[in-house]
């Protein structure tokens, strides 16, 4: 449907199209972080693609690619015509800590997603004017959909309550049974070519639980010092 | 003593009020709120001048989650982010899942999914129109709605064994094929559904207070719903024909006979006539849906790399044993790539756009969740508005805060 697009686009910008795909029947073209707001402004204005309907803008992290030299970020931009009914998806690499400009200049829609990419990735956008978090809070450290960011570290805005004889354990303790999570990012980014499950990990001493949180360590500790008190004595009858 | 006197003594300044304008902190609990949201409002008088809406306090995490188990795993968190419909993510996701790799699910199971889903978006649209009425002060139209909400939710839950998250969808196919009075429990229950959305449009459609609190309260423009990203019922309401089921057909929609409708004015009131609107349509479809749909055939595709053998067979051949042992520990295999795949959710355009690295974990899964992007518009529907109309306008965006905060 949107074959019509890229080859317009093509014919518009030529070279900076840099490269191009229809995996599944989705057409997308790869830009240059500088040719970003231009290439979307033609989107918007050409009257042979008539893009009026922001559809959605978001990224994917690709750490290992840094080893390559390659920029870490993919930022995949979803635009479509009410008019002319086709869509076309708009991607662009961007390094850790680059800004590309922002595309709330063309499409409205694009705040909230902007936001919740500087949010969930740490990617600033240059001109926008409302660079704050959006799902979490602004004391969260990290962005937590980068790979290297732990899926089981915990950021409690208010401290576990710490109470003398409560049999409970705070919440995100220790695994028991399924691990957690199938790829150990910190592995694979220290440069293990085999994941290498936390649950395993664990087994063979090379992590000491499964989660980060240090009260979680504390209380596994602490479950482990204590004898079981409740369990009833053999001998009762 | 007279005290009309003292005020015309009195010089200019001490009678003015104080001209700031306050601010008022609504949420992130109020009880005439969808969901957990707050907004920080500006108001000069009771006139909204300034509002901050912030999302977020349902926020689990949902997309970081995804990348941690296996493709089927996905399914209970996608039962969880519109929780009012959760068989439409449930197939939303199947039919990203399929488009990655490269299947089509067979044709009864198509038709059992369109009539599952729209099942789901009538519950969803009454939830939401009832829930409006409600806060109106019309309590009743609201307990009939729900009613007959129940019902249907039995339905569901003859067929999945859950009322709300039902974990049905899987790749390929459905979890089990419809049970034997599938089709005689829906006949039934239509009429049931007509009857109580007349009556409900009776006790509302001509009541003065509904209509002067519906009425040309929390516009949104045209040209503007559409730069914001705005879709679904908020989007139509504004005059845009744009449904995913006419625009972008996906399994059986083609074969039905619908109509797509549409407001003019993008006031509440539009909101909830095309809700109202779309429940027939929604009608319409699960009718042909039922005499088009085959009565026997496969419900999953012939695949044991894709879909759990059955148990018999599991525990009586080694193929079966090794198939269900590869297929829970390593889970499927996508090929390598990306797809970006859309359905009309309930609230609008639900996409999941899916990475793959060609291992058994998903490498990304990003949902576009409707909600998000017409929450965003809610801004420009509140301004100018009063601070009575933000409960109206609100309920009638219909923010899921399992689906909007992720």
């Amino acid at each position: 449907m949107s074959a019509k697009v890229v080859a317009r686009l093509e014919s518009q910008f030529g070279d900076r199209i840099l490269a191009k795909s229809a995996f599944r029947g989705d057409e997308e073209v790869t830009i240059a972080p500088k040719d970003w707001v231009e290439v979307a402004t033609f989107l918007r204005d050409d009257p042979a693609c008539a893009m009026d309907h922001f559809g959605d803008l978001t990224a994917v992290d690709w750490p290992l690619r840094e080893r390559e030299g390659q920029p870490r970020f993919d930022l995949v931009l979803y635009v479509r015509s009410t008019e002319k009914r086709h869509r076309i998806r708009v991607k662009t690499k961007v390094r850790d800590g680059e800004q590309p400009k922002t595309l709330t200049t063309v499409w409205a829609g694009a705040n909230w997603a902007e936001r919740e990419i500087w949010d969930m990735f740490g990617i600033r956008f240059d001109g926008h004017k409302d660079m704050r978090r959006i799902l979490l809070y602004e004391e969260f450290e990290g962005h937590p959909l980068r790979k290297d960011y732990p899926i089981d570290r915990a950021q409690p805005l208010v401290e576990y309550r710490d109470v003398e004889n409560v049999t409970k354990l705070p919440p995100f303790g220790i695994e028991e049974g399924q691990p957690f999570t199938r790829i150990d990012w910190e592995e694979r980014l220290a440069g293990h070519a085999e994941p290498v499950s936390p649950s395993i990990a664990v087994q063979t001493g090379v992590r000491r639980t499964l989660s980060d949180s240090e009260i979680a360590e504390a209380a596994a500790a602490r479950v482990a010092q204590e004898p079981a008190a409740d369990e009833p004595s053999e001998n009762a009858s | 003593m007279e005290p009309a006197d003292d005020i015309l003594e009195c010089d200019d300044e001490a009678l003015e009020l104080p001209a700031d304008p306050m601010r008022l902190n609504m949420g992130p609990s109020h009880p005439a709120m969808h969901g957990t949201i707050r907004l920080v409002l500006d108001l000069d008088g009771e006139t909204v001048m300034n509002v901050d809406v912030q999302p977020g306090y349902l926020h689990r995490g949902f997309e970081k989650s995804c990348e941690r188990g296996t493709w089927g795993q996905v399914f209970p968190y996608t039962d969880r982010l519109n929780y009012v419909s959760p068989m439409l993510n449930n197939v939303g996701f199947a039919l990203a899942a399929e488009k990655l790799l490269g299947i089509e699910v067979p044709e009864r199971c198509q038709y059992y999914r369109v009539i599952l889903g729209e099942l789901a978006r009538i519950t969803d649209h009454f939830t939401c129109n009832g829930a409006a009425a409600m806060e109106l002060g019309a309590f009743t139209p609201f307990l009939w709605l729900l009613k007959v909400r129940d019902w249907i939710w039995d339905i569901l839950e003859k067929e999945t064994g859950a009322r709300m998250t039902h974990s049905f969808g899987r790749i390929g196919g459905m979890a089990a094929p419809p049970t034997d009075g599938f089709k005689d429990d829906v006949r039934a229950i239509l009429p049931e559904v007509e009857k109580v959305v007349m009556e409900s449009e009776r006790l509302l459609l001509g009541n003065r207070i509904f209509l002067d609190r519906m009425q040309g309260v929390g516009v949104l423009e045209k040209e503007r719903a559409l730069a914001l990203g705005v879709t679904g019922p908020v989007l139509r309401s504004t005059g845009v024909a744009y449904d995913v089921r006419k625009d972008h057909p996906y399994m059986v929609y083609d074969r039905f006979d619908f109509e797509v409708p549409v407001g003019q004015d993008g006031d509440n009131w539009d909101r909830f006539m095309v809700r109202m609107e779309e429940i027939r349509q929604s009608l319409r479809i699960i009718r042909q849906a039922l005499e088009q749909m085959p009565d026997d055939g496969p419900i999953v595709v012939d695949d044991p790399r894709i879909v759990l053998p059955p148990k018999r067979e599991v525990y009586t051949t080694i193929e079966a044993t090794i198939a269900h042992f590869k297929l829970v520990m390593e889970g499927l295999r996508c090929p390598k790539g990306a797809v970006y795949s859309f359905t009309e959710g309930g609230n609008g355009e639900l996409g999941f756009y899916l990475v793959s690295d060609g291992s058994g974990t998903p490498y990304r899964v990003r949902v576009r969740p409707p909600c998000w992007y017409n929450l965003q518009a809610a801004r420009d529907m509140l301004l100018g508005d009063m601070v009575a109309d933000i409960v109206p306008t609100f309920g009638s965006v219909n923010m899921i805060g399992g689906e909007c905060d992720r």
